[in-house]
Formats: C-alpha cells, structure tokens, sequence
C-alpha cells in the first residue's frame, strides 16, 4: 500500500484535477481553463478510479458537461459573477437533484427522481459549478462508516481497507481522492467532519439555521446541517459562503446576513483564545491521535494563541442524548417511507402488510434500528423518561459550550478518538459505533458550527482531524482559525495515491 | 390521548429494559414487518443501547428547560399567497401505482374520508 | 327500580378556514379542482420538504378563539401526530398538543324552549387537513387518494362535554358554525366537508360524577343527522346498559338508510400517537399587540346582529333569522337598510324602510337565491335594490311590476329605472289620467254602475281590470281603486 503524498503545491496548470476550489474558480473565470476540459478531467478520473472506492452512487456525465459548456459560453464578466464558475462538484445522495436519483442509498428509493431540487442546489446551480452527481453514503445518513450503504460500501481512499466514515462517506473520499475539487455532506451527530477527518480534508459543520434544509431529505430535523468538504479550509470557505443564507422555504433557517468567510483566510491569529479539553485528549483516544492534538495545539502556541483548560461536564451525556433524540425524530420523519406515492412499494396482502413489508425490505438494519429506538422513546409512557429527559440532557450540553465561551473563542478536541477503522470492524456492535462519536455530537446537540481539519497522519498513513468549535454564527471564527493552522502547518490539501484503474 | 393495547404494558421498574412483546409492539407502531428472529436481536440491541442511555437518570434536570431549538427562533409566517403547483404529471411519476390521476394505494377499509 | 340516565356529549369540530393557500404550503385551498392539481413537494410529503405557516390562517384562528372567549398563547407549538395511514402523506398530521393556540373559552346556545346554556370550549387549535379518498373509483383492489385536500389549514374546536341532549348538540353545532362563518373564518359547507362534526357520547346514571365510558360518532355531516345519530346512540348505550352490557370505548357511524349507529373500528386498539414538537417548526409568537388588534377589529357577531336589527330597524325575530342565515345576505341587508335610512330622517321611516327592505330581501332576492344559489356576492348590488324599492315607494311602479323588474335586473345587469323607462312600465299615477279613464269606464257601464249602487260592491273589481285594461294595464291599481270608490259614491 503506497502511502505516497502528493502536495498539490505548485501543480502545474494542467493538472486541473488537483487544483483548488479557489483556484479553479479563478482560472474559468478568467478563460485561462475551460470549464468543460476541467468537466471532463473530473469525469474520465472518476470512470477508471472510482470503481475500487465507491464514492460515487450516481454520476452525470451528460448533465455536468451541459453544465460545463454553458459556463464557457459566457463572457468572462458574466464568468466572474460565479463563485464557483466551472467547479466540479459531488453532492451526498440525500440532497435532492431535480432529474437525478436521490436515494439516500436506500432500497425504499431505489430510483427516485425528485422534482424538485434542493434549496443549495439550486444556489451551486447559480454560482457556475459543475454538478458531476450523487455520492454514497451511510443509508438515510445513519452511521459513521458508510458501511450501512444498502448498495455497496466506500473505502478510504487512504487505505481501501478501511472506512472513509460516515455518514457522508462518498462526499468524503470524492474530495480527498480529487474525484470533485470539493462536496457537499450532511452533518447531523458529525456525519461531515469525522468522514472529514478519516480522509484528510477540511469539513465544516455550520450553525444550525445557517444553511437551508429544503430538499435535504430529513434524517433529525433539529440537528441536520449540510456542510462543504474541500482540501483547504479557504476552499471550504467559498462553497460555504454560497450556500449559506435564509430560504423562506425552511420555517428553522435564520435570517442572517452572511458575512465574507473566505475573507478570514490569512487574519493572524493572535490573541485568540483557543479552549482545550483535557479529558478530551486522554483515555480512549489512540496514541496517535493525542500526539498529532498536542503537535497542533503547539502550532497555535506558536501563532499567538493563548491555551486556555475548558471543561464540558455534560458531554458525557452526548452519545446517550443524541441517541434518543436523533432516533426520535427520524422515527417521524422516515414514517413517509409507506410505499403509497414513491419509492419502493412491497405489495401485501392487505394495507398493513404492504406498509409492514415495504418498511421492512426497504430500509436496512441500522435505519430499522433507529426507527425502533426513536418509536419507543416517544411511545406512550417513555415520552417524559426518555424524549424530554434528553432534550433537556441537551440544554445542559449547550450551558457547558456557553460557560466555555466565556473564556475562549474555540473549543479544541479531537474529531474522532481513533483513525479510520477497518471495514467490517466495527459492523457487529451498534453502541460502539455511536459511542465513537463522542467528540463530534456534543456541538452538534448545542447548534454550534465545528469544522474538522487535517493535522497529520497515523504512522499507518491515516488522516487524523482535531475538531474546532466556536460560537452560534462564528464560522468566521472557525475558518480563521483553520486556516491559519493550515498555513503553518502543511497538512492540508494533501491527496492519496490514486487507486488502482478499473480494468476494461 | 394514547392507550397501549394490554399485551405490552410497560416495565415501570426499568423502561430501558426491554420485553420481546414491546419490542413486537414497537414494530407494529413502526408498520416494520420484522421476522422472529430481527424482532429478537433488534431486542438484544436496543437493550443494550438503552442500558446506555440509561445514564441519563443520574442528570438532575428537574429545573431545566427541554431545547426543541438549538438556536433560539420562531416560526416565521407566510403569505397567503397561491404558488403554482408542479405539474401532476411530474408529482404523480414517481408513485407506486396511480389511476385516474390519482394515487392508487391498497383498498382502505374503514370507509372514512 | 330502572336506573335513569342522562347523556353527556362533547363536540369536535373540525373547520376548514377560509385562507387562500393552504397551512403550510402555497398550494391552493380551493374546492373542487381536478384531483392532485392543488398539490407540491410539501403537501405531498416528498422527502426533503419543509412547512411553512400560513400568517392568515394563524390570525383567523385567533379570531375564532377571541370571538368564542379563550385565552390566546402568545407562544404556541406546532406538535406532530404520528400514525399511518394513506391519507396522511407525511405519516405524521402537523397538529397542536399540549400547548394549543387557544383555550378555555365558551359559547351561549339557545335551546329550543328560548332557554340560555353556556358550553364550555376546552381549546380551538391550528391542523392540517388529511387527503381524500375517492368514492366509488379505483378498479376493484385499489383505494385512489386525492391529496388536494391534504395540508388545508383547519381549526379544531373541542367542546366540553357539557351538552346534555341530541337537542343542545344540534343548537350548539348550528350556533357554533354561524359564529365562524360571520367571523369569515369557516364557510360552514357540512356538505362538502369544510365543516365537519365528531360527537362523543355516553351515559351515565344522573347523580353519578364519574362520565360513562363514551363513543365517537364520526361522519355526521348534516344537522338532521346530528340529533338523529346522537339519540340513537344514545338509545342503544341505555339499551346495552340496561341488559347489563358495557359500552365498549369505540368510534361508531351514523348509518341514514338504515338509521342507526354502526361500529368502525375499536378504539381499544387505539393509536399511540407518539405526540413532540415539531423540530422543523419553531415555536409560533404572537405578541400581545397583535393578539389586540386582531379582537379590535373582530367582525359583529350574529347574536348581537340581529338583536341590533330588532331593536333599530323594526325586524321581528323571525326576519332577523333569515336575513342572518348567512354573512353575505346579513351583509346585503345591511348595506340596504344603510341605504334606505340615509334617506330616512325618522326613526319611524327607517324602521318601515327597514321593514320593507327586509320582506323583499326574504321574498325576491331570497327565491333567486334558493334557485340559483349564493355565490360570494348577491344578484344584485345593495344600492341597485334600493332603488328599486324607492321605485315602489313613490308610486313608479307597483309591487307587483316590482318583482318583474328585479328579475331582469339580475339577468340583464341593468338598473331598475332604465328597465321601467325602457318597457314604459311606469305606473300611471297622474290622477287625471286615470279619473278620465275612470268616467270613461263608468259611463259605458252604467249597469254595472247600478248593480255596485244596489250592494254588489265586488263588481268593483270589474271596474279596476277595466281601468287597468284601458291604461294598458300601467295604471296604479290603488289609486284606481281610490278614484273608482270616489266617482262611485259621488
């Protein structure tokens, strides 16, 4: 296994496929590269190497080309009106693509085609970017490995023995494998920054409200965000900037002006408060983990940053919390999987049979476990014990970051305790795999943006990501400090070898 | 008002331990047609994820206020205004089974409209 | 000894209201449209789409919990209730649980013996309205589902189970909907469903606290079905209780044809509902402010109406009835009896205006109405009608002509004089035209001139159709009359 790191550093014009968001952007807009070539370069990669990943679930060559050409029929002042003029871009299966199958890699929507796109669809649409497809990802965006895809797993690109994470698993590996110059996921209990972390590339949560949910198929409605991944947190920076803003479509998208995030790139950092949790870097995290934290909290140290020692008392609750409200909510929220108007229909005997059955061979495992857990949790009887108790369990989490906030402007932790795990490793135990998620669910239950960003390898070769959270609305906050970790430290925008053509 | 029918009455001494007959009764609640056998092991499973939750009866939360919203906001009214439907056609695709241009779905018993 | 019973029955109703759009969707909410032609991502329950509620449904819900009494919430939630079923696209209704836009207000009813009861309204919140399923279609296996209904924006009225025969739910029910339908809040249609009635009912012996165990009647969707379901439910819970049987807790149909009440489903089997807030809808604020302007500006309600209407324009209790049995005709009235009064200077004149204005309106306008239906406004405009009247009070035409006229009013659109002026129907009220007539007529029948002077006063009539024949039928009959009777006894 060839753990070769290609620095995209000073790559030459005409390798389109490792250039930057930003970069790219400039170079349509400018005339420099044509938004078709580029269009094509993605798509020819993605047809020889994808095959052993499996990022994508559904690619669009004829509609990204379409895409492409209109770009560079434009006039290069109409061009630099786009934000993303020629950017190729993946886009996790559960956003709704007007024309394309939005799956969610579930059987119950084998083949549907929405009529609809969702709301930062429509924005990619308008900013100029080139929509290459759908990707794969953990079923209805349940799990943390991608291993619960009902059609087949994706490997990390690092080491294809392993998990990419999930739930945006495919979203993930496209952009670390330069399959996209970047991807939209869905975070719900750290479905963006930990896949983020196992592959290597920079992943942003945003507030919740911040970015539009119309057209996100739902998995927990008060948790669910859609955020970008890119190799560069800058290039993370542009994508978020376009898709963020009120859509008077989504009752719990806020009405916010949407400041200049690409602008933070390059403000030093000193002065800022970086918050650290030291439970947070001790039992249960990998030996490997700690160190490449300690190694980043230095680098901060030495930008100016003063380390402050947080506590988050609550966080303890974080897995037992999420796991009763997040199943709660998607009980609801997946009860319009019946079969009566789309998706897969089971036909039985009699309704009840058609709606058991349909539910029954449609959804897989994990999404059948969650729909269980979050039906009892609401069921008559256990609403108090169970739903209340946790929604106020998560009044606590979120007391924990206000009392933090006091006295720094972030709060530093590792994205996951481990480096991505083996495929199949994890599959047997269900509570262990949430329980994985420690770190990424307590920002996720307070509405916070959090962002992971690369900060070394395992000697193994595997990405490691230490997570940043800072206040509701500070994703300025996060892409300062990001980015300046990146500048210092030469982590990111760091791509695997590529792996093995498909043969014929 | 919500009756649990008599078959599954809840364990009050320990809601995180759960009885295959909830666990059936839960399935029946979810319209999930589970076999005997998903119907023990989502048992076995969901036990011990509950035991885990379990741990939420230690928090003292008597005074504090459930979050619904992470981010404090309100509904925001819309206008009264029509917007034009999508063509049926296109809404209507995507079904099962349609007739009549309507959504045809197995026979509903109970008559009422 | 028999024991004796005494019913308690509680109403649930579902309103439609009268909003453009549906509650959470810019579908349109009207009636009648081809099947899934009022329908989008959101009504339909299409993964991915999210409510958004509609403001004037919101404030004609608070205009119905300010007019029947209650407390308004500045601060409501929106709850979802789970269960399955194919009218329900998102397998989930957007309700209101445990923290209801409205509660606690009550409604005074009329019973049938002129008796005042006041029954109490537990809440009145916001839903959204189901699909519906189409009768008698779908080739054999199939039920179709028509989703144009699904997603209207409807109140929930639940009433105290203070009512205590079929006779007060039936009073209670009609009271109830004239009050929404004034507030412009519900249209109250039972026939097309826009209004829609669930009685709960049991026994329970008199004396006795605690309530029977009760049945839901659904289904009741006319007033003569009200009384008649209730009092045969009620008969058949007597009858089972009697024998020594339970009333099983179940929802029961109102069968006409056969009339009686028939079991739907078990209720024992009851669904658990899994009630939460919403977390795709915020909580819904209405500052106190609002919650003012919207009681400052509450329509009059018909109670008061006709009580004005008695005691201002000289209406009996009977008149003010029918002339309020829907806003758009109480409307109408109004507009005219205004109309009428500026005219009016005296107290006495507005009242026999009002009075006049009021048997037209029940006799002309109400006949057009029952045959041609009422739409959103009357055949003719207040000010047209008045105009006609004015027409009949100064002696133009009489009221005979008068309802001639108003007939091609409607159907031609054009105004009372230009009709009178154009069919030369203006009466012939010159008194020296018809007393030239009236010797006329006299002198070439001088044995019928006998005949009336021996006692025959009848052959007066004669003496009328001859006048009338002779002024081609445009004289004014009462002034022949006085000017025959005047000549005669000279």
């Amino acid at each position: 296994m060839s753990h070769e790191h290609i620095s995209t550093a000073g790559a030459s014009a005409a390798d389109v496929i490792g250039l930057g968001v930003v970069e790219l952007a400039g170079k349509v807009q400018s005339g420099e590269l044509s938004a078709l070539e580029t269009a094509r370069a993605f798509l020819d990669r993605i047809a020889h190497l994808d095959g052993d990943v499996g990022a994508f679930l559904h690619v669009d060559g004829e509609g990204a080309l379409a895409q492409a050409a209109s770009v560079d029929r434009l006039s290069p002042s109409e061009r630099r009106a786009l934000p993303l003029a020629g950017v190729p871009i993946a886009l996790k299966d559960n956003l709704c693509t007007r024309g394309l199958p939005t799956t969610c890699a579930s059987k119950i929507l084998a083949g549907y085609v929405p009529p609809y796109d969702a709301h930062v669809v429509e924005l990619l649409r308008a900013a100029g970017a080139t929509l290459l497809g759908k990707t794969n990802m953990d079923e209805f965006a349940m799990g943390s490995s991608n291993e619960n895809s009902a059609f087949w797993p994706v490997k990390n690109p690092w080491d294809r023995t392993r998990a990419p994470g999930g739930s945006s698993g495919g979203s993930a590996a496209a952009t670390a494998a330069a399959f996209a110059a970047a991807a939209l996921g869905s975070d719900t209990g750290g479905s963006v920054r930990q896949p983020g972390a196992f592959c290597g590339v920079a992943a942003i949560k945003p507030t919740y409200g911040r970015v539009s949910r119309y057209g996100l198929i739902a998995f927990a409605s008060s948790l669910d965000q859609i955020g970008p991944f890119a190799r560069t947190t800058r290039d993370a920076a542009r994508l978020l900037g376009v898709i963020a803003g009120h859509d008077a479509r989504d009752a719990t998208s806020v009405v916010r002006a949407v400041p200049d995030y690409e602008a933070e790139c390059g403000k030093p950092l000193t002065g800022m408060r970086i918050g650290v949790v030291r439970e947070a870097l001790g039992e249960g995290v990998e030996p490997a983990v700690q160190q490449a934290l300690l190694a980043a909290l230095d680098v901060y140290r030495a930008l100016g940053c003063t380390l402050v020692d947080v506590e988050l008392p609550h966080a303890q609750h974080a897995v037992a919390t999420y796991y009763l409200i997040a199943p709660a909510e998607c009980s609801s929220n997946l009860a319009r999987f019946d079969g009566m108007r789309f998706g897969l229909r089971v036909n039985g005997a009699d309704l009840a049979e058609t709606y058991g059955r349909t539910r029954a061979e449609g959804f897989g495992p994990e999404v059948k476990r969650r729909i269980m857990l979050g039906t009892y949790a609401l069921s008559a009887g256990y609403y108090d014990a169970f739903y209340v108790k946790a929604q106020k369990a998560r009044t606590l989490i979120a007391r924990d970051y206000d009392t933090a906030f006091e006295r720094c402007d972030a709060v530093l932790t590792p994205t996951s305790p481990t480096v991505a795990f083996a495929l199949g490793e994890k599959t047997s135990d269900p509570l262990a795999m949430y329980l994985a998620d420690i770190f990424t669910l307590p920002p996720s239950l307070a509405g916070l943006p959090a962002s992971s960003v690369p900060c070394g390898f395992s000697p193994d070769g595997l990405p490691i990501g230490f997570q940043l959270v800072t206040r509701a609305f500070d994703e300025q906050g996060l892409v300062r400090l990001a980015d300046g970790y990146e500048r210092a430290s030469g982590f990111a925008g760091r791509r695997p070898a590529d792996p093995p053509k498909v043969k014929g | 008002m919500s009756i649990v029918s008599s078959d599954s009455k809840p364990s009050r001494a320990d809601p995180t331990q759960i009885t295959l007959d909830q666990v059936r009764h839960v399935a029946k609640l979810a319209r999930l047609a589970l076999s005997e056998t998903e119907l023990e092991t989502m048992r076995e499973q969901l036990s011990r994820i509950l035991g885990h939750v379990a741990s939420l009866g230690a928090l003292d939360v008597a005074s504090v206020p459930p979050t619904s919203h992470a981010v404090p906001m309100q509904a925001p009214l819309r206008a009264d205004v029509v917007r034009d439907s999508l063509p049926r056609g296109e809404l209507l695709a995507a079904a099962p089974s349609t007739e009549a241009g309507a959504f045809a779905v197995p026979k509903v018993l109970d008559g009422e409209s | 000894m028999a024991t004796v019973y005494e019913p308690v029955i509680g109403l649930e109703v579902h309103g439609q209201i009268l909003t453009k759009t549906k509650m959470f969707c810019g579908c349109s909410a009207s009636y009648g449209a081809p099947p899934n032609t009022h329908v989008c991502p959101v009504c339909l329950g299409l993964p991915g789409s999210l409510p958004v509620p509609n403001g004037a449904a919101v404030e004609l819900a608070i205009r119905a919990g300010l007019a029947l009494g209650c407390t308004v919430r500045e601060t409501s939630v929106f709850s979802r209730k789970n269960y399955f079923y194919p009218d329900l696209s998102k397998g989930y209704q957007i309700s209101q649980f445990d923290l209801p836009i409205n509660e606690r207000g009550s409604l005074e009813i009329e019973l049938d013996d002129g008796t005042r009861k006041t029954v109490g309204i537990t809440r009145i919140h916001l839903e959204e309205d189901a699909a519906k399923n189409l009768h008698g279609a779908g080739s054999g296996t199939d039920t179709l589902v028509d989703y144009n209904r699904a997603g209207v924006a409807l109140i929930e009225i639940v009433g105290e189970p203070d009512l205590r025969s079929a006779a007060e739910a039936e009073a209670y029910l009609r009271r109830l909907r004239e009050v929404l339908m004034f507030l412009g809040v519900n249209d109250g249609n039972l026939e097309e469903g826009s209004f829609r009635c669930d009685a709960n009912v049991s026994i329970r012996p008199v004396g006795q606290e605690k309530f029977g165990t009760r049945t839901e009647l659904k289904n009741i969707n006319s007033f003569r079905f009200v009384r008649k379901a209730i009092e045969h439910e009620l008969s058949r819970q007597e009858a089972v209780l009697s024998a020594g049987g339970r009333i099983t807790m179940e929802t029961r149909t109102y069968s006409s044809s056969e009339d009686k009440t028939i079991s739907m489903r078990s209720k024992e089997e009851a669904h658990d509902y899994r009630f939460f807030p919403d977390p795709d809808l915020p909580p819904l604020v209405v500052s106190a402010a609002r919650i003012a302007e919207i009681r400052a500006a509450l329509p009059e309600l018909p109670e008061p109406k006709r009580a004005r209407w008695q005691r201002e324009l000289g209406l009996t209790a009977s008149d003010a009835q029918v002339l309020s049995a829907h806003p758009v005709l109480a409307r109408f009235f109004e507009e005219v009896a205004a109309l009428v009064a500026g005219s009016s200077p005296t107290a006495e004149q507005r009242a026999t205006a009002g009075k006049r204005s009021a048997n037209f309106i029940q006799g002309e306008v109400l006949r057009y109405v029952t045959l041609h239906g009422l739409d959103a406004s009357l055949p003719v405009a207040a000010d047209a009608l008045v105009e006609l009247l004015a027409l009949v009070d100064g002696g133009t035409i009489s009221g005979k002509m008068a309802k001639d006229v108003f007939v091609e009013m409607v159907e031609s659109g054009r105004r009372a004089q230009k009709i009178v002026d154009k069919r030369g129907l203006a009466q012939v009220s010159d008194s020296g035209v018809i007393e030239a007539a009236a010797r006329e007529v006299l002198a070439q029948n001088a044995s019928q001139v006998e005949r009336y002077k021996a006692g025959k006063i009848n052959v007066l009539g004669f003496f009328v159709g001859q006048v009338m024949k002779a002024t081609s039928g445009a004289a004014n009959p009462a002034l022949v009359n006085d000017v025959l009777k005047r000549l005669l006894e000279a």
